[in-house]
């Protein structure tokens, strides 16, 4: 019985949302509390010399500056300061010494009584530097690119795989070849909530600590092992969370600095950063490549080669999966994939939205469309011709691919019949019109989690887990998944998440939350209905004392004879055997990996897109878009299509709008504000349409699902530079297009 | 070598930290007497000194209107307005919105629609659609579009917040 999962319900936190109830990491009261300012380094590269705190510390109400010269002693190997998502490298530590590694470093913690005060106190201190030449351009530096190295976190990232037959042969001789190099700059999260943390100082030294985080445990894990606090006295809470987009996937450094003074000063203490300090810790990776294409006269693909080179910080190695995604997606026989880093003095890069998957499928989509053109095929066609169900990477057979699909609905609910190849052909007026297409791929994945289930004595369902909620809608999901497997109505089951007290569930992340925590969720609900069910069997006179589990059905709070539902127990009457006590069930969800390990599994999507170029000025509008999605089951339609549309709202960021420009004289982002970091604001967006294709899949999860978060955006920058093609002839290899690579 | 003062540091002395002044808001309803300094905005009056945390900071630059209100009816970012240039006046924030009867219709709405995703930008953009109606410019959907540009949502979820709107105002979907 799923009368819940599958159907629109609404968001169970929407309630808390539009009534500004919903509190975020900035908003918790605490006594006494004394307010923070960051001061970031304006150097790139060096030492910082001298820090001259006397006026600020002169004014009434500074209570002190923490810099390098302060702090206390701290956790002193790097293995401390690795987080659950730690590249392989040597962490970044805050005020750890004068090194100065990128620029908008922390270099000072300000603390005052109030927020105004802090933030005059940081313009009042001077800080002298000794600056050293630093790099910063990518595009300088693809000489010294080199191989990642591997550690722990390259285990959710593999390299890519070694080269199949023989490229360089295959590629010289095929019928029709395409080859370019493809460049994106740097780009941040920005999430609307900044970042921030609130430190609670205990009477009994202990922490509670409220931070904007992807994994209130990952903060948890740093804070304990960095300060050495057991993990006891440290909470992390984190219920709410405003965007995150990849930027809260590690613990951030407002965290160090709040817990340090926190520590310091023996109380409470907030520490918010400001919207340019948004620039100052990871983003995605600038990044360069190359993609060539070689196939038959038919326009079978042979020969794939695709290069990456990404930045990264001089500290760690930050990898992200660009270069396999061709392998995956179509059948060739000739492929050589290589990924290469290039250290620069920047801070490490952090995942954002698909992290590689966009980067890659915008260079490799819009390769293979340039062939599909060359070849003289339509490119839904050219891709059909090139279907793969198969993942040659792996050479393992896909859980289930329902792309064929994906491609047939998504062109039919766009008009993609009434194209007319030839590039500049459609006009509307005085404007070009494009219709450009892609397809999109990411990895389900599925990791271990664990979940509490707990029937209350007055017969309610609380579930918890310590996973967040982005936004994605894991409340809603949760909620839905716990009713339906114990039966429950919807309005008696309470779902929460983001507290360090709650059983664990790793970071937030990857499009895997759906199948991890829902999964773990399903099984302590299945256990607690277990356990509720042996109680049931000794109820006096009880009808179920010779029934097995298999003949009994949870339905509306009550357990039921399959064979006559009017033979039942309230959950209610169970619980109330219990002598008064809730009755409860802390349960685990392992992946299948000997049955998963026999697939390739992922969820596929077709884009199309449909953009007005205005020749005049160089402007291009998304003005129809259509993402198809077989994305295994669909558990809430409204929320899953909140995520694919949202996806696509980055899409077109990505493709048209954001960008992160580094003025290389001072290694620093410029636009580091939302004035000039350009993302869409609500008129840059027009008609946008989703589509689930029916796919079913019993290998991937328990439920069936393959996550959603970064399949909206992986194929969009693609089909949009794609449709700019259709409608202008123009071949944009540099995302985003902006109206001078028009021009 | 060269040595690089940070770009903060432009003022040398300590200058006097300003007086505080006596400022009444009304709050949704509720009077507030406080004593501000003019370098409070109302934003921080609301956050940090009322607790009304409901208005959002989202870049204290007037940028990404996270931060807008309402000040006698008129929608404003409170990032850019000092608390005490608002002395007298009348405020509502998302706190006000709903009253005994339930939720205001486009709170209901944007549940509806879901018109969010992470509810950070939620507030702003729904105390800014208070706005857009009241001064009823809006006759179609690209008004709205135009109209509410004013409010960054970064998860993206426009198309909804459109949709909610439109029903509130009843307008023809189609127009």
């Amino acid at each position: 019985m799923t009368p819940y999962i599958g159907k629109p319900i609404n968001r169970v936190d929407g309630v808390a949302k539009v009534t500004g109830k919903a509190k975020y990491a900035a908003e918790y009261k605490a006594a006494d509390l004394a307010h923070g300012w960051v001061i970031s380094s304006s150097i790139a590269k060096g030492k910082v010399t001298r820090i001259d705190a006397e006026a600020a510390l002169q004014l009434p109400g500074v209570i002190q500056v923490f810099s390098h010269e302060n702090r206390p002693s701290l956790a002193w190997f790097d293995m401390s300061y690795k987080d659950q998502d730690a590249p392989p490298g040597s962490p970044f530590r805050p005020l750890r010494d004068a090194t100065v590694k990128y620029s908008g470093q922390p270099v000072a913690l300000v603390v005052a009584e109030t927020l105004e005060l802090a933030r005059y106190a940081a313009s009042l201190i001077r800080i002298e530097y000794e600056e050293e030449e630093h790099e910063t351009a990518l595009e300088h530096n693809l000489h010294r690119a080199r191989e990642p190295k591997s550690g722990v976190a390259t285990l959710l990232k593999p390299p890519p795989p070694k080269p199949r037959g023989d490229f360089e042969k295959d590629f010289r001789a095929a019928a029709v070849q395409v080859s370019g190099t493809y460049v994106h700059s740097a780009e941040h999260h920005n999430p609307m909530e900044m970042f921030a943390t609130t430190v609670v100082y205990e009477k009994n030294n202990k922490l509670t600590i409220y931070d904007k985080t992807q994994g209130a445990p990952n903060s948890q894990l740093y804070v304990s092992q960095v300060f050495g606090i057991p993990f006891k006295d440290v909470r992390v809470i984190s219920p709410y969370v405003g965007g995150g987009f990849g930027a809260g996937l590690r613990p951030q450094y407002q965290l160090f600095l709040a817990v340090l003074a926190a520590r310091e000063l023996k109380r409470s203490i907030r520490v918010s950063l400001t919207r340019q300090q948004m620039f100052t810790f990871g983003h995605r990776p600038a990044c360069v490549q190359q993609v060539s294409l070689g196939a038959s006269a038919e326009g079978k693909l042979e020969a794939i080669r695709h290069d990456a080179v990404g930045e990264t910080s001089q500290f760690e190695d930050y990898t992200e999966i660009v270069v396999n995604w061709a392998g995956m997606l179509y059948p060739a026989q000739n492929v050589t994939l290589t990924y290469n880093l290039v250290p620069l003095d920047v801070y490490t890069p952090i995942d954002m939205r698909a992290p590689g998957g966009v980067t890659g499928l915008s260079a490799l989509e819009c390769a293979i469309d340039e062939l599909a053109y060359k070849a003289g095929l339509d490119p839904v066609e050219f891709r059909l011709k090139n279907y793969t169900e198969r993942d040659m990477n792996e050479d393992l057979p896909y859980s289930s691919k329902e792309l064929r699909e994906c491609f047939r609905q998504g062109a039919e609910r766009f008009g993609w019949a009434n194209r007319t190849p030839e590039p500049r052909s459609m006009r509307n007026g005085h404007t070009l019109v494009g219709w450009g297409m892609a397809t999109g791929i990411w990895e389900s994945m599925h990791m271990p989690a664990r979940a509490e289930a707990v029937l209350t004595v007055n017969g309610k369902l609380r579930v918890s887990s310590a996973t967040a909620d982005i936004g994605t809608g894991t409340y809603t999901i949760m909620t839905q998944i716990a009713a339906d497997t114990l039966g429950m109505p919807i309005e008696d089951v309470i779902f929460r998440l983001g507290d360090t007290d709650m059983p664990l569930a790793p970071i937030q992340g990857g499009s895997w939350t759906a199948a991890t925590v829902g999964s773990a969720v399903k099984v302590a609900c299945e256990d607690l209905g277990k356990k509720l069910f042996k109680m049931a069997q000794k109820m006096k006179q009880s009808p179920f004392a010779d029934v097995k589990l298999d003949e009994i059905v949870f339905e509306n709070a009550h357990i039921r004879l399959k064979a006559d539902p009017s033979v039942a127990v309230s959950l209610l009457d169970i619980v109330g055997t219990n002598g008064g006590r809730a009755v409860s069930e802390t349960s685990t969800s392992l992946p299948n990996m000997l049955e998963q390990r026999k697939y390739a599994r992922a969820v596929h999507s077709a884009v199309f897109v449909e953009v007005e170029v205005d020749e005049d000025f160089g402007t291009v509008r998304v003005t129809r878009a259509v993402t198809a999605v077989a994305g295994g089951r669909i558990l809430n339609p409204k929320t899953a299509r909140s995520q694919i549309i949202g996806g696509m709202v980055w899409g077109i960021s990505k493709g048209l709008e954001e960008e992160s420009v580094m003025d290389h004289q001072f290694g620093r982002f410029m636009n580091h504000s939302l004035a000039e970091y350009h993302v869409p604001v609500n008129a840059d967006i027009q008609d946008l349409d989703v589509i689930f294709v029916e796919e079913t899949d019993t290998i991937v999860n328990p439920l069936g699902v393959k996550g959603l978060g970064e399949i909206g955006i992986v194929g969009m920058p693609a089909a949009i530079a794609n449709a700019v093609f259709h409608a202008t002839g123009k071949r944009i290899r540099s995302l985003p297009i902006t109206l001078d690579k028009l021009l | 070598m060269q040595t690089t003062l940070s770009p903060e540091s432009r003022t040398s002395l300590a200058t006097p930290l300003p007086e505080k002044h006596a400022v009444k808001l009304t709050i949704n309803g509720t009077v507030h007497h406080l004593e501000l300094a003019p370098w409070t905005s109302l934003l921080d009056a609301l956050r940090e000194y009322l607790h009304l945390t409901g208005t959002k900071k989202g870049c204290d630059h007037g940028q990404c209107g996270a931060c807008t209100v309402l000040v006698d009816g008129k929608r404003i970012n409170s990032c850019l307005t000092l608390a005490v240039m608002k002395d007298g006046s009348d405020i509502t924030t998302i706190e006000g919105l709903a009253d005994e009867s339930g939720l205001h219709p486009l709170q209901t709405a944007f549940i509806e629609h879901d018109a969010y995703q992470c509810g950070y930008c939620t507030p702003g953009q729904i105390c800014s659609a208070v706005g857009l109606m009241q001064e009823g410019r809006a006759k179609t959907a690209d008004d709205i579009r135009e109209l509410m540009s004013g409010n960054i949502c970064r998860c993206g979820a426009y198309p909804h917040i459109v949709d909610a709107i439109q029903e509130v105002m009843q307008l023809d979907p189609n127009a």
